[in-house]
This record gives C-alpha cells, sequence and structure tokens, in this order.
C-alpha cells in the first residue's frame, strides 16, 4: 500500500540531509586542518630515538656522519641546503621580479595571456625532468664553460674556485632551483602587484612620472611586503625540492666552500638513504629527523609569508 | 632623451631580458628532453615490460612504470577528490567567514608549499603504523595527501566564482544548503573543477620524492592495491642511476614520455575549462 | 583670447563603444571650467583625456586633437609625461601615495629632479615647497607636526587635500578634478571648494561633477556633454540661465540625468 504524500515528511527528510551532510562535510574539513599538526607530531615521534641519544646541539653541530658507528651529524647537510638553495635564490631572484613586473605593469593583455600559461606549464614540469635537464645541459656547461671562465676572472675568490670541478655541484643545483622557482615567485609576486590600487599608479603617474619611477616609488613600495613573501615561498619550495637537486650536486659529504663544489643537501640525504634506513639502528629515527628539520623551516617560512599575503591580497 | 627616458628604456629592457630567461629556459627545457629523449623512444619502450637484462641494455620497455605511474596518479586523484570536493563546498557553502574557515584555508596553503619528500616520509610513517609495506596504496595515499591542498584551494577559488546572485535565488526557491551546493555549484564551476583535478593529477603523476618511499618499485605491471608499483618518475630516476649510456638514454625517452603527459594534460584542462560552459551562466 | 586648450574632433573608443563622438570646444585660460552632464555621458572621458591619462585603459582608441598652449598633446614627439607635469589631477578618491605626508608633497618634484636644482642653493627648500603648498592646500595647520607620518593615517577630507597639495607642488598650469568632492564629508568638500576658488587666478581648473550646484557654486565656464556628445558650451551665467538647447535646458531643471 503506498503512503500519502506528506510533505512535512519530504522537508523532514531534506533537512536530515542537509545536516548529515554539513557533518560529514565539517569532518573531513577539520581532519585536512588537523593534517600539519599530525605530520609534525608522526615524524617527531619518529625522531624521537635520535633526539634522546643524541643532544640536539650536537645534532645540528656536528660535521660527523658514520651511521654504522652511531654518529649523525646533519651540518654538512645542513649547510649543503644552505649553500644549494641561497645560490638558487639569488640567481632567481632578480629575474622573477622583474618578469612579475613586466607582466603586471607593462605586458599588453595579449601578450599576458600568451605569457602566463607558459609560466604556469613550468612550474608544472616534473622534478625529475628538471634533474634530467640538469644533467644533461647545466652540469656539462658548467664543466666545461663556467668553472674555467670563473676559475680565470675570479680564482682568487674562494668562493669562485674548486679543486675538483666536476659540474656536479652547488651551482648547479642552484641553476636548477632557480629556474624551478621562478614560476612561484613570479606568480604569487604579479598577483600581489595587480593588488595594489589602480588609482595609485594614476596618482603617480598624473604628476608626470614615468611607469618605471611609478613602479619603483610607488607599485613596489606598496606591494614589498607581498613580494618578501613572494621570494620566501619561493625560497621554502627550493628548500624542500628533492629529486632535481639530488641529481645535479654530487652528493659528497663535505661543507662546501665554492659554488663550484659538491654538496649533499637535507633532502638528499633523506631521498638515497631511505632504503636502508630500517636496518641500521638509529638510522631511520636520523633521516626522520631531517625530515622533521625540513618541515619546520618550511613551515616557519610558509606561514608567515601566507599571513603577509592575506593581509595584502584579501583586502 | 633625459636622463628618466633611458632609465626607463634600461628598466624595460632589463624586464624584457629577464622575461625572455624564464621562458627560455622553458624552452631549454623542453627542448632538452626532446631532443635526447626522442632517438631513443620506440614503440616496444611504450609496450614492453622490462625484460630480463633490461638494465644492462638489452630488450623491454617502461610499461610498467607509464601503467604503474597512471594507476598511482589515478587512484590518488580520485581519492584526493573525494576529500577535496566535500571541503571546498563545505568552505564556500556553510561557513564563509568564520575563523575556523580562514585556518584552515591558510593551512591548506601552507601544506601547498610542504615538499613532497616530507609527504613521502610522512606516508611512510603511517604504513609503519599500519603494518603495510610500499605499495601501489602506500603510494596513492601520499599522492593523495600530496594532492590534497592543490586540489581542494583550486576548488574552492572556483567556487568561489559562482556569482552570489545564483546561490541566492536557489534559496530563494528554498533549497536546503547542500541541494544548492550539488545542484548549482557544483555544476556552475564545473570546469573549474576539472581544472583543478587535472592540475593535482600532473602534479601527482610527476612526483617522485613521496612515492619513493611508499610505492617502492617493481618490473611488473601492477596487479594488487598492496604490491609495489613502479613509476614513472622513478623510472627516470633509476635508470639514468645506472652506468650503461644505453639504459641512461631510456631515462630521457622515460623523461620525454612523463613530459608529454603533463603537456597533455596542460592541454586538456585548457580545452575543458573552455569547453564544457554550456550550462554556466554568466 | 587665447584659449588655454582646445580640443578638436576628439574621439574615444572603448572597444566597440564610441564614448566620445567629434568633441570641439575650448577651455579659455585661468577660471573654472566645470564639465556637467548625466553620469556616463562621457565627462570623466574627456577629463582624462587631456593628461593622456586615458590612454593606459586598455583597449582605448583616441583620434583628434588636444591642443595646449598651441602643441598638441597627442602629436609625435611630445613627452607624456612633460603633457602630465603640466597638466596636474585630482581623482574622486584620495590616493596617498605610500610614504610620508612631506614625501606625498615632495614626490612630484623629486621624480623631476627638480629638488637637485633647488637644494645647491639652499637645501631647505625643498621644506619651504612643500609647507606652501601644503597651505594652498589648507592643510598645512593640521599636518605641520607631524610630515613625516605616513599620508594613510590621514583621515579622507585631509588626504584629499594632501593629494590637492601633492598636485600643486609640481606647478601644474592646469589642474584637472574628477569629482573632488564624491568621496567627502560636507565640510571637507567645502574646503576643497575654496581652495579650487582661491586656486582659479593662476591655475586653469578644469572640474568634472555631477552636482549641478556645486557647477554653480564654481564654475565660470560650462561644458554640457550629454551622451558621449557635446551639446553647450560657453559662460557660465549663459549656460545656466540662457541655454540654447533644448536638452540642457531639461538637464538644468532636473527633468533628464
Amino acid at each position: 500500500m503506498s503512503k500519502p504524500y506528506d510533505a512535512s515528511m519530504a522537508r523532514r527528510n531534506r533537512i536530515r540531509k542537509d545536516i548529515f551532510a554539513r557533518r560529514i562535510m565539517k569532518g573531513l574539513t577539520v581532519l585536512a586542518g588537523l593534517l600539519v599538526p599530525l605530520m609534525l607530531l608522526a615524524l617527531y615521534l619518529r625522531a624521537r630515538p635520535i633526539l634522546e641519544a643524541q643532544p640536539l646541539t650536537e645534532l645540528l653541530t656536528s660535521r660527523v656522519w658514520r651511521p654504522l658507528k652511531g654518529d649523525y651529524g646533519f651540518f654538512p647537510f645542513m649547510m649543503g641546503t644552505f649553500w644549494v638553495t641561497s645560490v638558487g635564490m639569488v640567481i632567481a631572484v632578480p629575474p622573477s621580479i622583474l618578469t612579475a613586473i613586466y607582466l603586471a605593469e607593462y605586458a599588453r593583455p595579449r601578450i599576458r595571456a600568451l605569457i602566463s600559461p607558459l609560466i604556469d606549464l613550468l612550474a608544472g614540469i616534473p622534478s625529475v625532468v628538471y634533474g634530467v635537464w640538469g644533467m644533461l645541459t647545466v652540469v656539462p656547461f658548467i664543466e666545461k664553460v663556467a668553472a674555467p671562465l670563473l676559475k680565470r676572472w675570479l680564482g682568487v675568490v674562494p668562493l669562485f674556485n674548486s679543486e675538483n670541478p666536476t659540474g656536479y655541484s652547488v651551482l648547479a643545483g642552484g641553476i636548477v632551483l632557480a629556474v624551478m622557482v621562478f614560476p612561484i615567485i613570479i606568480a604569487v609576486a604579479e598577483e600581489v602587484l595587480s593588488a595594489v590600487p589602480q588609482g595609485l599608479r594614476e596618482a603617480s603617474s598624473a604628476l608626470g612620472a614615468t611607469r618605471w619611477q611609478t613602479v619603483r616609488h610607488v607599485v613596489l613600495q606598496r606591494a614589498a611586503p607581498g613580494v618578501v613573501a613572494a621570494v620566501v615561498l619561493g625560497f621554502s619550495r627550493a628548500f624542500g625540492e628533492t629529486m632535481a637537486v639530488l641529481m645535479v650536486v654530487g652528493n659528497v659529504i663535505q661543507t662546501p666552500h665554492s659554488i663550484l663544489d659538491a654538496a649533499y643537501p637535507l633532502t638528499a640525504l633523506i631521498a638515497n638513504n631511505y632504503g636502508e634506513m630500517m636496518s641500521i639502528p638509529l638510522y631511520d629515527a636520523a633521516l626522520l629527523g631531517a625530515a622533521l628539520i625540513l618541515l619546520l623551516v618550511v613551515l616557519i617560512f610558509n606561514i608567515g609569508s601566507r599571513l603577509v599575503l592575506i593581509r595584502l591580497i584579501r583586502r | 632623451m633625459n636622463k628618466y627616458k633611458i632609465e626607463e628604456l634600461f628598466f624595460e629592457w632589463l624586464m624584457l631580458l629577464s622575461t625572455v630567461i624564464v621562458l627560455g629556459s622553458l624552452i631549454l627545457i623542453l627542448g632538452t628532453v626532446l631532443w635526447r629523449g626522442l632517438p631513443a623512444l620506440d614503440l616496444a619502450m611504450l609496450t614492453q615490460i622490462p625484460k630480463g637484462g633490461y638494465y644492462l641494455g638489452e630488450e623491454g620497455g617502461i610499461l610498467n612504470a607509464i601503467v604503474g605511474s597512471l594507476c598511482l596518479a589515478g587512484g590518488a586523484t580520485l581519492l584526493a577528490l573525494i576529500i577535496s570536493l566535500p571541503i571546498a563546498l563545505y568552505l564556500q557553502v556553510y561557513a564563509t567567514r568564520s575563523r575556523l574557515i580562514e585556518l584552515i584555508r591558510l593551512s591548506l596553503d601552507v601544506l601547498w608549499g610542504v615538499p613532497s619528500i616530507i609527504y613521502g616520509a610522512f606516508g611512510f610513517t603511517l604504513m609503519i603504523l599500519l603494518g603495510m609495506r610500499a605499495s601501489l596504496l602506500g603510494g596513492i595515499i601520499a599522492l593523495a595527501l600530496l594532492e590534497l591542498p592543490i586540489m581542494t584551494r583550486g576548488m574552492d577559488e572556483a567556487i568561489a566564482m559562482v556569482p552570489a546572485d545564483l546561490k541566492e535565488s536557489s534559496y530563494a526557491l528554498g533549497a536546503t544548503r547542500f541541494e544548492m551546493a550539488i545542484g548549482v555549484m557544483i555544476r556552475q564551476a564545473l570546469p573549474g573543477l576539472l581544472t583543478a583535478t587535472l592540475l593535482a593529477f600532473g602534479r601527482g603523476i610527476g612526483d617522485a620524492a613521496s612515492v619513493l618511499f611508499t610505492a617502492g618499485y617493481t618490473d611488473r605491471l601492477p596487479d594488487s592495491l598492496f604490491g609495489p608499483a613502479a613509476s614513472l618518475p622513478l623510472a627516470v630516476f633509476f635508470q639514468l642511476g645506472t652506468p650503461f649510456p644505453a639504459v641512461q638514454q631510456r631515462a630521457y625517452a622515460s623523461a620525454l614520455v612523463l613530459t608529454l603527459i603533463i603537456l597533455a594534460i596542460s592541454l586538456l584542462s585548457r580545452r575543458l575549462a573552455g569547453g564544457l560552459t554550456k550550462h554556466i551562466i554568466r | 583670447m587665447e584659449p588655454k586648450i582646445l580640443i578638436r574632433d576628439l574621439n574615444v573608443w572603448y572597444g566597440d563603444e564610441h564614448a566620445l563622438e567629434n568633441i570641439n570646444v575650448e577651455i579659455p585660460p585661468g577660471g573654472i571650467t566645470a564639465i556637467i552632464g548625466p553620469s556616463g555621458c562621457g565627462k570623466t572621458t574627456l577629463l582624462r583625456s587631456i593628461n593622456r591619462l586615458l590612454e593606459e585603459t586598455d583597449g582605448i582608441k583616441i583620434t583628434g586633437q588636444i591642443i595646449l598652449d598651441g602643441i598638441d598633446v597627442y602629436a609625435r614627439g611630445v613627452d607624456v609625461t612633460d603633457v602630465r607635469t603640466r597638466v596636474g589631477l585630482l581623482a574622486p578618491k584620495p590616493f596617498p601615495l605610500p610614504m610620508s605626508i612631506y614625501d606625498n608633497v615632495a614626490y612630484g618634484r623629486r621624480i623631476h629632479g627638480l629638488q637637485q636644482v633647488l637644494d645647491k642653493g639652499n637645501g631647505r627648500n625643498l621644506d619651504k615647497i612643500v609647507e606652501r603648498y601644503l597651505r594652498a592646500a589648507g592643510l598645512w595647520e593640521e599636518v605641520q607636526g607631524r610630515l613625516e607620518a605616513p599620508a594613510s593615517r590621514l583621515s579622507t577630507g585631509q588626504q584629499q587635500r594632501l593629494c590637492l597639495a601633492r598636485a600643486l607642488a609640481v606647478e601644474p598650469e592646469v589642474l584637472l578634478c574628477d569629482e573632488p568632492t564624491s568621496a567627502l564629508d560636507p565640510i571637507s568638500a567645502q574646503r576643497i571648494e575654496e581652495q579650487l576658488r582661491s586656486l582659479k587666478e593662476e591655475t586653469t581648473i578644469v572640474v568634472v561633477t555631477h552636482m549641478l550646484r556645486q557647477a554653480h557654486r564654481l564654475a565660470d565656464y560650462v561644458i554640457f556633454l550629454w551622451m558621449g556628445t557635446l551639446v553647450e558650451a560657453g559662460p557660465a551665467e549663459q549656460v545656466f540661465d540662457h541655454p540654447k538647447d533644448e536638452r540642457t535646458r531639461a538637464y538644468l531643471s532636473g527633468m533628464i540625468g
């Protein structure tokens, strides 16, 4: 027997469905929000044995890495990361910001519509492909062209001189990283620059300022915190990049003294040794400790720059 | 010509030069991969799995890695979709301006910046906790986590573009929020949602550091969620690691295959974004 | 009397939209010229074509001549920054530059390198200039103790007067005002009007306004636009008291616009 249609029942059902959906959605949302703390907790728990075995200061400052003897010094790896990332940023920042200014302030809409997808494409290229490019192009270029030239012209400066330049070097890692962070810095900086009110530009150009004067004194002035945030986001991306760097920096455990020296960044340490990390005591704790350090640094930079960007853009 | 004109011209040239450097590096990368990869690419590479002696330069192909990558990224994208879409709808429909929502958005943005090796390490710890071994499922979970922020924020922004009038007219007809979300928002934002999904898929298929720990590698086609699975980025990486030039050639070819997949996804998402607009109110 | 600005056959298109059609009009030197008309009639477009700010808009097409002191500002070889130095602008909303009050006023002179010339003789000259124009804009009394404070801290009314001082400090021959009081409270609006009246001896002022009463209070000459065309122009009393055109009469009596 069919029941008579009951409108209030139907409505109650619809509302019940709404409430049910809402609960599920909220649950998933909160779970996603908890992901960062969960990651921190998980890595901390796995890294705890090494933190108990060796004081943190010793872990961070010791240069000795002998897993079989239980010596886990992160210093060379942290320096490796620091060198490669710094060189990458020095190379990446000027062209990225100038390109962002070009796109936001100078390029006609049609040109912008042509260039922006290409920059997105650059962002989409997988890191192993960057690595292959680095090995095939950047490394030989450094070995055959850049290193001899640097040695001849700037060889007196230790920074540009190396005993045994193979091309697999801090500089190679830096160049590859620079290209990888171009699209990140450009995209964020362009967005920040575009968020500067048009009236401000007009106020300046109505006084007879040239376009560059307006950009330099007004637009960049106003967007400065956001441009810094864009650079920091690029930095933290470079900081955590693994495969592409690993393929071109040479992976020699040492503290680099020159941009032509090989280095061994933290990320490469984790990726290269995961295979045996369960077979040596404390090894897994040490590697996950390295991951924890990485995550902490990236989190600090990311949160900082995101807070700045929220203030600047979503107003 | 005065000093300001010269300054203006100088910086304009500098900006053009920078743009050329950026675009030039894209062309250089694509060119290098194409030039070195194409000679080594043949049908056998795409249709065969590695045979005995493959890593010494003998017969075989990377079908295992192609299929593995499609399974990994496909599974991860599906999983991420199931989680992301409700989150994006929640952010846009139920709670738009609360503190909690801002915090969630911030944490998604921050997750976006977390390096993929950390997802690998985190996935690995989860697997140890659950007693799993390196497997297709493990890889899918790690990649889904990696894709989650990309997809959710992409969808969040796509849904945010839905005009407020449309939402209100749906409410005015007596729709519940859920009905409005399903009936109006998803349909209206469909191109944006698909673009976000494809973007996440592209990110997933190209990522190596997260599957390194979690999916393992095998010369066979993936046959079970609980067995290891090969992937293209790792195929590139491992083949490059051999000392044999013939195998290294194949690494370049594998990189080319991966790049072509990424290019195809990028083109497809552009086409879809333009093509699925039949029911969209402008 | 030679016109300060002579607009000849001016046509402006935004994409396909013909925003201004064959405008021919003269703006005499000195005094205040008000451009009036219903909203969307092209008042602001006409104003912004004078200092060539219009050409910054994407998809715009401009033809015709705007002759400032005998020279077409759109002619080849004319430097746009030079035009904008001679023709100042007061925008509808104040946009203080992201710097101090002092630097806002000094900005125009600094970018033109005018201060180097002046500083050679006496380092304090720029200070004098800043003070002079802050006074001219009627803001000096309120800000003299905090010249180094960020300009964004001022109230909207003060900001607009700062923008006036900033525009005056480059000593323009023409000052364009685009609804200069529309974002302001009545008291601030009245002060801006006072300042404009006191400036009209030395500067040719062109004001766009949709407030007829403001045009009545300020204008010496009136240009009436209607749907992108020029309907009537002439001395204020003539246009206001004896309009020749039916549309002008209708607009003035509040029947259209």
